[in-house]
Protein backbone atom coordinates (compact mmCIF):
# COMPACT_ATOMS: atom_id res chain seq x y z
CA UNK A 1 0.00 0.00 0.00
CA UNK A 2 1.45 3.54 -0.99
CA UNK A 3 1.88 6.26 1.55
CA UNK A 4 1.00 9.60 -0.63
CA UNK A 5 3.86 12.35 -0.32
CA UNK A 6 2.88 15.82 0.25
CA UNK A 7 3.52 18.67 -2.37
CA UNK A 8 5.71 21.64 -1.13
CA UNK A 9 7.64 23.86 -3.14
CA UNK A 10 7.38 21.54 -6.29
CA UNK A 11 8.82 18.85 -4.58
CA UNK A 12 7.13 15.47 -3.53
CA UNK A 13 7.91 15.21 0.56
CA UNK A 14 7.56 12.77 2.81
CA UNK A 15 6.07 14.91 5.97
CA UNK A 16 8.50 15.82 8.55
CA UNK A 17 6.97 14.13 11.27
CA UNK A 18 7.52 10.58 9.65
CA UNK A 19 4.16 9.93 10.82
CA UNK A 20 1.04 8.76 8.54
CA UNK A 21 -2.34 7.31 8.75
CA UNK A 22 -4.43 4.82 6.65
CA UNK A 23 -7.44 5.57 4.96
CA UNK A 24 -10.04 3.46 3.08
CA UNK A 25 -12.18 3.04 -0.04
CA UNK A 26 -16.05 3.71 0.20
CA UNK A 27 -16.17 -0.68 1.15
CA UNK A 28 -13.82 0.30 4.35
CA UNK A 29 -10.93 -1.70 2.57
CA UNK A 30 -7.32 -0.48 3.17
CA UNK A 31 -6.61 2.29 0.69
CA UNK A 32 -3.16 3.84 1.00
CA UNK A 33 -1.96 5.80 3.58
CA UNK A 34 -1.44 9.60 3.96
CA UNK A 35 0.96 11.72 5.52
CA UNK A 36 0.59 13.15 8.49
CA UNK A 37 1.40 16.24 8.21
CA UNK A 38 3.03 18.95 11.30
CA UNK A 39 3.15 22.17 12.15
CA UNK A 40 6.63 21.78 10.06
CA UNK A 41 5.51 20.80 7.65
CA UNK A 42 2.94 23.53 7.47
CA UNK A 43 5.22 25.96 8.55
CA UNK A 44 8.19 24.95 5.31
CA UNK A 45 4.73 25.29 2.95
CA UNK A 46 4.00 28.47 3.57
CA UNK A 47 7.46 29.23 3.10
CA UNK A 48 7.47 27.79 -0.26
CA UNK A 49 4.68 29.57 -0.97
CA UNK A 50 5.90 33.02 -0.06
CA UNK A 51 9.17 32.59 -1.75
CA UNK A 52 6.65 31.61 -5.29
CA UNK A 53 4.71 34.80 -4.52
CA UNK A 54 7.11 37.14 -5.65
CA UNK A 55 7.42 35.06 -9.29
CA UNK A 56 4.12 33.73 -9.62
CA UNK A 57 2.02 37.64 -9.21
CA UNK A 58 4.74 38.95 -11.37
CA UNK A 59 3.63 36.42 -14.28
CA UNK A 60 1.38 37.82 -17.04
CA UNK A 61 -1.76 37.50 -16.79
CA UNK A 62 -1.85 35.81 -20.25
CA UNK A 63 1.44 33.44 -18.84
CA UNK A 64 -1.20 32.39 -15.69
CA UNK A 65 -3.78 31.35 -17.79
CA UNK A 66 -2.11 29.30 -20.20
CA UNK A 67 -0.76 27.31 -17.46
CA UNK A 68 -4.19 27.44 -15.75
CA UNK A 69 -5.33 25.60 -19.29
CA UNK A 70 -2.09 23.58 -19.53
CA UNK A 71 -3.16 22.09 -15.68
CA UNK A 72 -6.94 21.72 -17.84
CA UNK A 73 -5.69 19.65 -20.22
CA UNK A 74 -3.40 17.64 -18.46
CA UNK A 75 -6.06 16.81 -15.43
CA UNK A 76 -8.34 15.78 -19.10
CA UNK A 77 -5.41 13.44 -19.79
CA UNK A 78 -5.89 11.55 -16.75
CA UNK A 79 -9.54 11.71 -16.53
CA UNK A 80 -9.66 7.84 -16.08
CA UNK A 81 -7.53 7.37 -13.24
CA UNK A 82 -9.11 10.54 -11.26
CA UNK A 83 -12.52 9.20 -12.25
CA UNK A 84 -11.61 5.45 -11.34
CA UNK A 85 -10.00 6.98 -7.84
CA UNK A 86 -12.67 9.23 -7.43
CA UNK A 87 -15.00 5.85 -7.47
CA UNK A 88 -12.84 3.68 -5.56
CA UNK A 89 -13.05 6.32 -2.23
CA UNK A 90 -16.79 7.15 -2.65
CA UNK A 91 -18.64 8.29 -5.74
CA UNK A 92 -20.56 6.14 -8.27
CA UNK A 93 -19.48 5.69 -11.91
CA UNK A 94 -21.75 8.20 -13.24
CA UNK A 95 -21.05 10.98 -10.25
CA UNK A 96 -17.21 10.29 -11.07
CA UNK A 97 -17.10 11.64 -14.46
CA UNK A 98 -19.30 14.44 -13.39
CA UNK A 99 -16.66 15.71 -11.09
CA UNK A 100 -13.81 15.30 -12.86
CA UNK A 101 -15.38 16.68 -15.96
CA UNK A 102 -16.71 19.51 -13.43
CA UNK A 103 -13.18 20.20 -12.03
CA UNK A 104 -11.46 20.12 -15.63
CA UNK A 105 -14.10 22.51 -17.21
CA UNK A 106 -13.46 24.72 -13.70
CA UNK A 107 -9.98 25.25 -14.66
CA UNK A 108 -10.98 26.13 -18.34
CA UNK A 109 -12.83 28.66 -16.85
CA UNK A 110 -10.44 30.76 -14.31
CA UNK A 111 -7.82 30.14 -16.57
CA UNK A 112 -10.52 32.87 -19.15
CA UNK A 113 -10.66 35.04 -16.17
CA UNK A 114 -6.69 36.04 -15.72
CA UNK A 115 -6.36 38.46 -17.98
CA UNK A 116 -9.78 39.98 -17.63
CA UNK A 117 -10.86 40.28 -14.53
CA UNK A 118 -8.46 43.27 -13.59
CA UNK A 119 -10.33 45.19 -16.06
CA UNK A 120 -13.52 44.12 -14.61
CA UNK A 121 -12.97 45.07 -11.52
CA UNK A 122 -10.59 48.13 -11.86
CA UNK A 123 -12.04 51.70 -12.21
CA UNK A 124 -10.85 54.76 -12.95
CA UNK A 125 -12.14 57.48 -9.89
CA UNK A 126 -13.76 60.62 -10.01
CA UNK A 127 -11.89 62.77 -7.74
CA UNK A 128 -12.34 67.00 -6.88
CA UNK A 129 -8.83 67.95 -7.63
CA UNK A 130 -5.90 67.83 -10.49
CA UNK A 131 -5.39 64.17 -10.09
CA UNK A 132 -5.96 60.93 -12.28
CA UNK A 133 -7.22 58.44 -9.63
CA UNK A 134 -7.72 55.21 -10.69
CA UNK A 135 -7.65 51.71 -8.82
CA UNK A 136 -6.93 48.00 -9.03
CA UNK A 137 -6.76 44.46 -7.87
CA UNK A 138 -3.60 42.97 -6.70
CA UNK A 139 -3.00 39.60 -5.17
CA UNK A 140 -2.79 39.36 -1.63
CA UNK A 141 -0.24 37.09 -1.10
CA UNK A 142 -0.14 33.29 0.53
CA UNK A 143 -3.79 32.41 0.90
CA UNK A 144 -4.10 29.25 3.14
CA UNK A 145 -7.07 27.01 1.89
CA UNK A 146 -9.03 24.39 4.02
CA UNK A 147 -11.19 22.18 1.41
CA UNK A 148 -14.07 19.88 2.50
CA UNK A 149 -14.20 16.41 3.71
CA UNK A 150 -15.84 15.36 0.59
CA UNK A 151 -15.89 16.39 -3.11
CA UNK A 152 -11.95 15.56 -3.20
CA UNK A 153 -11.58 16.19 -6.45
CA UNK A 154 -13.49 19.42 -7.42
CA UNK A 155 -13.50 20.91 -3.93
CA UNK A 156 -10.06 21.56 -4.08
CA UNK A 157 -10.04 22.33 -7.61
CA UNK A 158 -12.92 25.46 -7.42
CA UNK A 159 -10.72 26.31 -4.53
CA UNK A 160 -7.59 26.58 -5.55
CA UNK A 161 -8.07 27.63 -9.47
CA UNK A 162 -9.49 31.26 -8.63
CA UNK A 163 -7.05 32.05 -5.93
CA UNK A 164 -3.28 31.28 -8.19
CA UNK A 165 -5.83 32.54 -11.09
CA UNK A 166 -5.52 36.16 -9.30
CA UNK A 167 -1.50 35.88 -8.48
CA UNK A 168 -1.46 34.40 -5.05
CA UNK A 169 0.27 31.05 -4.07
CA UNK A 170 -1.44 28.70 -1.62
CA UNK A 171 -1.08 26.39 1.04
CA UNK A 172 -3.85 23.72 0.26
CA UNK A 173 -5.09 21.09 3.63
CA UNK A 174 -6.99 18.50 1.96
CA UNK A 175 -10.12 16.53 3.04
CA UNK A 176 -8.95 14.05 5.95
CA UNK A 177 -10.25 10.80 4.94
CA UNK A 178 -10.19 11.38 1.17
CA UNK A 179 -6.77 13.33 0.24
CA UNK A 180 -5.47 11.06 -1.63
CA UNK A 181 -7.12 12.49 -4.59
CA UNK A 182 -5.70 15.74 -3.65
CA UNK A 183 -2.01 13.86 -3.73
CA UNK A 184 -2.79 12.77 -7.41
CA UNK A 185 -3.95 16.21 -8.39
CA UNK A 186 -0.47 17.51 -6.89
CA UNK A 187 1.14 15.25 -9.89
CA UNK A 188 -0.60 17.16 -12.90
CA UNK A 189 0.33 20.39 -11.42
CA UNK A 190 3.69 19.18 -11.27
CA UNK A 191 3.04 18.94 -15.06
CA UNK A 192 1.52 21.84 -16.12
CA UNK A 193 4.54 24.45 -15.81
CA UNK A 194 3.10 25.69 -12.60
CA UNK A 195 5.98 26.78 -10.84
CA UNK A 196 7.11 24.93 -7.59
CA UNK A 197 5.77 26.54 -4.43
CA UNK A 198 2.65 28.20 -6.01
CA UNK A 199 0.21 25.47 -4.88
CA UNK A 200 1.66 24.01 -1.56
CA UNK A 201 -0.32 20.31 -0.99
CA UNK A 202 -0.61 19.05 2.98
CA UNK A 203 -2.90 16.05 4.11
CA UNK A 204 -2.90 15.12 7.83
CA UNK A 205 -5.15 15.44 10.93
CA UNK A 206 -6.73 19.11 10.28
CA UNK A 207 -7.92 19.70 13.71
CA UNK A 208 -3.58 19.81 14.10
CA UNK A 209 -2.86 21.98 11.51
CA UNK A 210 -5.43 24.49 11.11
CA UNK A 211 -4.37 26.94 14.67
CA UNK A 212 -0.68 26.85 13.16
CA UNK A 213 -2.71 27.98 9.61
CA UNK A 214 -4.52 30.48 11.08
CA UNK A 215 -2.05 32.14 13.55
CA UNK A 216 0.63 32.26 10.99
CA UNK A 217 1.88 36.02 10.36
CA UNK A 218 2.95 35.12 6.71
CA UNK A 219 -0.44 33.87 5.26
CA UNK A 220 -2.63 36.74 4.05
CA UNK A 221 -6.06 35.31 3.18
CA UNK A 222 -7.81 32.20 4.78
CA UNK A 223 -10.46 30.37 2.91
CA UNK A 224 -12.54 27.76 4.72
CA UNK A 225 -14.95 25.61 2.38
CA UNK A 226 -15.32 22.80 5.96
CA UNK A 227 -18.25 22.39 7.35
CA UNK A 228 -17.00 22.61 10.63
CA UNK A 229 -17.92 24.75 13.76
CA UNK A 230 -15.03 24.21 15.50
CA UNK A 231 -12.82 25.43 12.67
CA UNK A 232 -14.89 28.47 12.42
CA UNK A 233 -14.61 29.45 15.75
CA UNK A 234 -10.48 29.03 15.85
CA UNK A 235 -10.46 31.21 12.14
CA UNK A 236 -12.87 33.36 13.58
CA UNK A 237 -11.09 34.29 16.69
CA UNK A 238 -7.41 34.35 15.45
CA UNK A 239 -7.31 35.66 12.20
CA UNK A 240 -7.25 39.24 13.00
CA UNK A 241 -3.21 38.94 14.44
CA UNK A 242 -2.10 40.00 11.06
CA UNK A 243 -6.07 40.98 9.69
CA UNK A 244 -6.05 37.91 7.43
CA UNK A 245 -9.19 38.19 4.86
CA UNK A 246 -10.75 35.32 5.95
CA UNK A 247 -14.07 33.59 3.71
CA UNK A 248 -16.03 30.89 4.64
CA UNK A 249 -17.78 29.95 1.43
CA UNK A 250 -20.78 27.58 2.73
CA UNK A 251 -22.35 26.00 -0.59
CA UNK A 252 -22.48 22.43 -0.43
CA UNK A 253 -22.31 21.13 -4.00
CA UNK A 254 -18.94 22.16 -6.23
CA UNK A 255 -19.81 20.60 -9.00
CA UNK A 256 -22.65 23.30 -9.45
CA UNK A 257 -21.27 25.62 -12.25
CA UNK A 258 -23.41 28.52 -10.16
CA UNK A 259 -20.10 28.44 -7.67
CA UNK A 260 -17.47 29.58 -10.08
CA UNK A 261 -17.78 33.17 -10.56
CA UNK A 262 -14.66 35.83 -11.35
CA UNK A 263 -15.90 37.40 -7.65
CA UNK A 264 -14.12 33.99 -6.11
CA UNK A 265 -10.81 35.73 -7.76
CA UNK A 266 -12.00 38.85 -6.01
CA UNK A 267 -11.52 37.19 -2.53
CA UNK A 268 -7.74 36.85 -2.84
CA UNK A 269 -7.09 40.41 -4.02
CA UNK A 270 -7.19 43.87 -2.65
CA UNK A 271 -8.07 47.13 -3.93
CA UNK A 272 -4.81 49.36 -4.75
CA UNK A 273 -5.47 52.67 -5.59
CA UNK A 274 -3.26 55.75 -7.19
CA UNK A 275 -3.11 59.13 -7.05
CA UNK A 276 -1.26 60.51 -9.96
CA UNK A 277 -1.20 64.23 -10.41
CA UNK A 278 -2.06 65.23 -13.89
CA UNK A 279 -0.01 67.69 -16.07
CA UNK A 280 3.23 65.47 -15.95
CA UNK B 1 49.43 43.02 24.62
CA UNK B 2 51.67 42.88 21.79
CA UNK B 3 55.13 42.28 23.45
CA UNK B 4 55.39 39.27 22.92
CA UNK B 5 55.53 39.39 19.34
CA UNK B 6 53.82 35.99 18.62
CA UNK B 7 53.89 36.92 14.33
CA UNK B 8 57.61 36.77 13.94
CA UNK B 9 58.28 33.74 15.08
CA UNK B 10 60.87 32.62 12.39
CA UNK B 11 59.53 28.53 11.91
CA UNK B 12 56.00 27.76 10.45
CA UNK B 13 53.69 26.01 12.09
CA UNK B 14 53.98 22.23 11.27
CA UNK B 15 51.49 20.61 8.69
CA UNK B 16 48.29 19.17 10.22
CA UNK B 17 46.42 17.04 7.81
CA UNK B 18 42.62 16.55 7.84
CA UNK B 19 40.56 13.96 7.62
CA UNK B 20 38.03 15.00 4.67
CA UNK B 21 35.28 12.24 5.55
CA UNK B 22 35.77 12.58 9.44
CA UNK B 23 35.35 16.36 9.39
CA UNK B 24 32.22 16.29 6.94
CA UNK B 25 30.45 13.62 9.77
CA UNK B 26 31.47 15.08 12.41
CA UNK B 27 29.93 18.44 11.00
CA UNK B 28 26.49 16.70 10.00
CA UNK B 29 26.22 15.51 13.88
CA UNK B 30 26.21 18.80 15.12
CA UNK B 31 23.00 19.63 12.69
CA UNK B 32 21.39 16.51 14.80
CA UNK B 33 20.82 17.89 17.94
CA UNK B 34 16.96 18.93 19.11
CA UNK B 35 17.40 22.12 21.11
CA UNK B 36 14.32 22.63 23.37
CA UNK B 37 12.62 25.62 23.71
CA UNK B 38 14.13 27.20 26.94
CA UNK B 39 17.58 26.55 25.44
CA UNK B 40 16.49 27.56 22.09
CA UNK B 41 15.45 30.84 23.59
CA UNK B 42 18.92 31.26 25.08
CA UNK B 43 20.83 30.29 21.88
CA UNK B 44 18.89 33.01 19.90
CA UNK B 45 19.11 35.46 22.01
CA UNK B 46 22.96 34.69 22.02
CA UNK B 47 23.55 34.14 18.18
CA UNK B 48 22.03 37.49 17.82
CA UNK B 49 24.33 39.06 20.07
CA UNK B 50 27.29 37.56 18.13
CA UNK B 51 26.29 39.28 14.85
CA UNK B 52 28.34 41.11 12.74
CA UNK B 53 25.75 43.04 10.84
CA UNK B 54 27.41 43.56 7.46
CA UNK B 55 27.08 45.67 4.40
CA UNK B 56 30.03 45.83 2.03
CA UNK B 57 28.61 46.57 -1.09
CA UNK B 58 29.52 49.16 -3.65
CA UNK B 59 26.41 50.99 -3.56
CA UNK B 60 26.79 51.30 0.71
CA UNK B 61 25.54 55.14 0.40
CA UNK B 62 25.95 56.74 3.87
CA UNK B 63 21.88 56.50 3.98
CA UNK B 64 22.26 52.62 3.44
CA UNK B 65 24.65 52.73 6.55
CA UNK B 66 23.02 54.98 8.68
CA UNK B 67 20.19 52.20 8.07
CA UNK B 68 21.84 49.50 9.46
CA UNK B 69 23.44 51.48 11.95
CA UNK B 70 20.10 51.98 13.65
CA UNK B 71 18.56 48.66 12.49
CA UNK B 72 21.84 47.42 15.41
CA UNK B 73 20.82 50.06 17.92
CA UNK B 74 17.13 49.05 17.25
CA UNK B 75 16.93 45.73 16.08
CA UNK B 76 13.07 45.16 17.24
CA UNK B 77 11.40 48.73 17.23
CA UNK B 78 9.19 47.34 19.52
CA UNK B 79 10.40 45.14 22.17
CA UNK B 80 13.45 46.45 23.66
CA UNK B 81 14.41 43.06 25.14
CA UNK B 82 15.64 41.99 22.08
CA UNK B 83 19.40 41.72 22.10
CA UNK B 84 21.71 44.06 20.58
CA UNK B 85 24.18 42.94 17.56
CA UNK B 86 27.96 43.07 18.66
CA UNK B 87 29.11 44.95 15.70
CA UNK B 88 28.87 46.57 12.37
CA UNK B 89 31.09 45.65 9.65
CA UNK B 90 31.80 48.25 6.69
CA UNK B 91 34.21 49.50 4.36
CA UNK B 92 36.71 51.97 5.51
CA UNK B 93 35.38 54.69 3.97
CA UNK B 94 32.07 54.28 5.98
CA UNK B 95 33.39 53.75 9.61
CA UNK B 96 33.35 57.21 10.49
CA UNK B 97 30.09 57.74 10.01
CA UNK B 98 29.16 54.29 11.75
CA UNK B 99 31.38 55.03 14.75
CA UNK B 100 29.31 58.70 15.09
CA UNK B 101 25.99 57.01 15.11
CA UNK B 102 26.87 54.27 17.22
CA UNK B 103 29.33 56.26 19.37
CA UNK B 104 28.24 55.33 23.88
CA UNK B 105 25.85 52.31 22.39
CA UNK B 106 28.27 49.18 23.01
CA UNK B 107 28.11 48.07 19.22
CA UNK B 108 31.47 48.03 17.85
CA UNK B 109 32.71 49.42 14.19
CA UNK B 110 34.32 46.43 12.06
CA UNK B 111 36.04 47.29 9.03
CA UNK B 112 37.46 45.38 6.45
CA UNK B 113 40.86 46.24 4.69
CA UNK B 114 43.73 45.23 3.01
CA UNK B 115 41.94 45.14 -0.55
CA UNK B 116 39.13 43.64 0.22
CA UNK B 117 37.51 41.31 -1.65
CA UNK B 118 40.46 40.22 -3.39
CA UNK B 119 43.68 41.03 -1.76
CA UNK B 120 45.31 42.42 -4.20
CA UNK B 121 46.39 45.18 -3.98
CA UNK B 122 49.91 47.14 -3.24
CA UNK B 123 51.65 45.92 0.06
CA UNK B 124 52.11 49.30 1.18
CA UNK B 125 48.94 50.34 0.49
CA UNK B 126 47.06 47.56 2.09
CA UNK B 127 48.66 48.70 5.11
CA UNK B 128 47.91 52.03 4.95
CA UNK B 129 43.97 51.32 4.35
CA UNK B 130 44.62 49.87 7.61
CA UNK B 131 46.00 52.28 9.35
CA UNK B 132 43.54 54.48 7.84
CA UNK B 133 40.28 52.76 9.16
CA UNK B 134 42.00 52.33 12.65
CA UNK B 135 42.38 56.34 12.51
CA UNK B 136 38.57 56.62 11.60
CA UNK B 137 37.81 54.62 14.24
CA UNK B 138 37.60 50.67 13.51
CA UNK B 139 38.00 48.99 16.50
CA UNK B 140 37.94 46.00 14.46
CA UNK B 141 40.11 44.92 11.73
CA UNK B 142 39.19 42.46 9.21
CA UNK B 143 41.92 41.59 6.62
CA UNK B 144 42.15 39.38 3.66
CA UNK B 145 45.36 37.11 3.19
CA UNK B 146 47.01 36.93 -0.14
CA UNK B 147 45.13 33.59 -1.24
CA UNK B 148 47.57 33.84 -3.74
CA UNK B 149 50.55 34.02 -2.08
CA UNK B 150 49.11 30.71 0.05
CA UNK B 151 48.06 28.91 -3.23
CA UNK B 152 51.85 28.93 -4.55
CA UNK B 153 53.33 27.68 -1.30
CA UNK B 154 55.13 31.62 -0.08
CA UNK B 155 53.44 30.88 3.63
CA UNK B 156 56.19 33.04 4.79
CA UNK B 157 54.86 35.84 2.69
CA UNK B 158 51.36 35.63 3.96
CA UNK B 159 52.42 35.20 7.46
CA UNK B 160 54.21 38.18 7.68
CA UNK B 161 51.61 40.26 6.19
CA UNK B 162 49.44 39.31 8.91
CA UNK B 163 52.05 40.23 10.91
CA UNK B 164 52.54 43.52 10.04
CA UNK B 165 48.21 44.02 9.45
CA UNK B 166 48.49 43.35 13.12
CA UNK B 167 51.15 45.24 13.74
CA UNK B 168 49.33 48.45 12.44
CA UNK B 169 46.20 47.36 13.52
CA UNK B 170 47.79 48.79 16.76
CA UNK B 171 44.72 48.55 19.95
CA UNK B 172 41.87 47.26 17.25
CA UNK B 173 40.99 43.51 17.15
CA UNK B 174 42.63 41.82 13.95
CA UNK B 175 40.27 39.02 12.46
CA UNK B 176 42.20 36.98 9.62
CA UNK B 177 39.68 36.38 6.37
CA UNK B 178 41.30 33.22 4.61
CA UNK B 179 38.50 32.87 2.39
CA UNK B 180 37.94 29.36 2.52
CA UNK B 181 35.88 28.75 -0.64
CA UNK B 182 39.44 29.54 -2.37
CA UNK B 183 41.37 27.41 -0.70
CA UNK B 184 40.25 24.37 -1.86
CA UNK B 185 41.39 21.38 0.62
CA UNK B 186 40.19 21.30 4.37
CA UNK B 187 44.49 20.89 4.98
CA UNK B 188 44.75 23.93 3.19
CA UNK B 189 42.34 25.51 5.57
CA UNK B 190 43.99 24.24 8.68
CA UNK B 191 46.90 25.34 7.36
CA UNK B 192 45.84 28.77 6.58
CA UNK B 193 44.31 29.05 10.08
CA UNK B 194 47.40 27.86 12.10
CA UNK B 195 49.46 30.12 10.13
CA UNK B 196 47.03 33.35 10.75
CA UNK B 197 46.79 32.40 14.76
CA UNK B 198 50.63 32.28 14.50
CA UNK B 199 51.26 35.37 13.08
CA UNK B 200 48.89 37.33 16.08
CA UNK B 201 45.32 36.96 14.46
CA UNK B 202 42.74 37.55 16.91
CA UNK B 203 40.02 36.18 15.06
CA UNK B 204 40.63 34.09 12.03
CA UNK B 205 37.15 34.34 9.71
CA UNK B 206 36.02 31.83 6.85
CA UNK B 207 35.11 33.94 4.37
CA UNK B 208 35.04 37.16 2.56
CA UNK B 209 31.07 36.90 1.55
CA UNK B 210 32.16 37.09 -2.15
CA UNK B 211 32.96 34.11 -2.87
CA UNK B 212 31.07 30.89 -2.95
CA UNK B 213 31.07 28.41 -0.80
CA UNK B 214 31.06 30.76 2.03
CA UNK B 215 31.01 29.30 5.42
CA UNK B 216 30.04 25.69 5.74
CA UNK B 217 29.77 23.75 8.97
CA UNK B 218 32.92 21.07 8.20
CA UNK B 219 35.13 24.59 7.63
CA UNK B 220 33.83 25.56 10.55
CA UNK B 221 34.86 22.70 12.31
CA UNK B 222 38.43 22.60 11.22
CA UNK B 223 38.93 25.78 12.05
CA UNK B 224 37.55 25.48 15.42
CA UNK B 225 39.74 22.63 16.28
CA UNK B 226 42.92 24.86 14.93
CA UNK B 227 41.69 27.20 17.56
CA UNK B 228 41.52 24.66 20.12
CA UNK B 229 44.88 23.24 19.40
CA UNK B 230 46.35 26.27 19.44
CA UNK B 231 44.58 27.13 22.74
CA UNK B 232 46.10 24.22 24.19
CA UNK B 233 49.62 25.34 22.86
CA UNK B 234 49.85 28.62 23.44
CA UNK B 235 46.90 29.58 26.21
CA UNK B 236 45.71 31.91 23.98
CA UNK B 237 42.54 32.02 22.85
CA UNK B 238 41.55 32.77 19.33
CA UNK B 239 37.91 33.87 18.22
CA UNK B 240 36.09 32.70 15.26
CA UNK B 241 33.78 34.18 12.59
CA UNK B 242 32.37 32.19 10.32
CA UNK B 243 30.97 34.76 7.51
CA UNK B 244 28.36 34.38 4.28
CA UNK B 245 26.02 32.42 3.59
CA UNK B 246 24.38 32.16 7.50
CA UNK B 247 20.65 32.92 6.75
CA UNK B 248 18.45 31.53 9.20
CA UNK B 249 18.43 30.75 12.95
CA UNK B 250 18.53 26.95 12.59
CA UNK B 251 21.93 27.43 10.14
CA UNK B 252 23.39 29.22 13.31
CA UNK B 253 22.31 27.29 15.85
CA UNK B 254 24.41 24.79 14.47
CA UNK B 255 27.15 26.62 14.62
CA UNK B 256 26.79 27.67 18.12
CA UNK B 257 26.36 23.80 18.85
CA UNK B 258 29.87 23.17 16.87
CA UNK B 259 31.44 25.64 18.88
CA UNK B 260 30.35 24.73 22.33
CA UNK B 261 31.42 20.34 21.82
CA UNK B 262 34.35 21.58 20.14
CA UNK B 263 35.90 24.19 22.47
CA UNK B 264 33.68 24.11 25.45
CA UNK B 265 31.37 26.93 26.41
CA UNK B 266 34.02 29.82 27.22
CA UNK B 267 34.04 30.56 23.00
CA UNK B 268 29.82 31.25 23.51
CA UNK B 269 30.80 34.59 24.06
CA UNK B 270 30.73 37.68 21.23
CA UNK B 271 34.12 38.34 22.29
CA UNK B 272 35.33 34.85 20.75
CA UNK B 273 32.31 33.69 18.82
CA UNK B 274 31.13 36.05 15.50
CA UNK B 275 28.48 35.39 12.89
CA UNK B 276 29.30 37.63 9.98
CA UNK B 277 25.78 38.25 8.00
CA UNK B 278 23.14 40.75 6.53
CA UNK B 279 20.06 39.11 6.73
CA UNK B 280 20.86 36.58 9.55
CA UNK B 281 19.54 39.20 12.26
CA UNK B 282 16.33 39.95 11.13
CA UNK B 283 16.02 35.47 10.82
CA UNK B 284 17.06 35.32 14.23
CA UNK B 285 14.60 37.89 15.54
CA UNK B 286 11.77 36.09 13.93
CA UNK B 287 12.33 33.55 15.58
CA UNK B 288 12.81 35.06 18.76
CA UNK B 289 9.16 36.81 18.36
CA UNK B 290 7.79 33.08 16.91
CA UNK B 291 9.46 31.73 21.02
CA UNK B 292 7.43 34.87 22.55
CA UNK B 293 4.14 34.70 20.56
CA UNK B 294 3.89 31.04 19.80
CA UNK B 295 3.05 32.14 16.03
CA UNK B 296 5.09 31.93 12.75
CA UNK B 297 6.00 35.30 11.57
CA UNK B 298 6.03 37.49 8.65
CA UNK B 299 9.15 39.53 7.28
CA UNK B 300 6.12 41.80 6.14
CA UNK B 301 6.78 43.36 9.88
CA UNK B 302 10.58 43.73 10.39
CA UNK B 303 12.97 46.23 9.05
CA UNK B 304 15.00 45.37 5.96
CA UNK B 305 18.87 45.20 6.46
Amino acid sequence: MKTRKLYIGGAFKRSESEHSYPVTDKKQEPLAHLCRSSRKDLRNAVEAARKAFGGWSARSAYNRGQILYRMAEMLEGRREPFIHELEQISLTRQQAEAETDAAIDRLVHYAGWTDKYPTLFSSVNPVAAPYFNFSIPEPCGVAGIISPEDQALIAPVSLMAPVIAGGNTCVLLTSEQMGSVACTLAEVLHSSDLPGGVVNILTGIRSELVPHLVRHLDVNVLILAADDSDMKKEIQENAHLNVKRVHIYEQKDWNKETTQSPYRIMDAQEIKTTWHPVGY
Amino acid sequence: MNSKKTGLQPELPPFVPIDQVGVEERAARFRTRSIKAESKVHALRLALQMVDLTTLEGMDTPGKVRQLCHKALYPHGIDPEVPKVAAICVYPNRVRLARQILEGSGIRVASVATSFPSGMGQPNARIDEVRHAVEEGAEEIDMVISRWAFLSGEYRLVQDEIASVKEACGPSHLKVILETGELGTYDNIRRASDIAMDAGADFIKTSTGKVSPAATLPVTVVMLEAIRDFYFKTGRPVGMKPAGGIRDAKTALHYLVAVKETLGGDWLTPDRFRFGASSLANDLIMQLMKQKSGSYQSADYFSMG
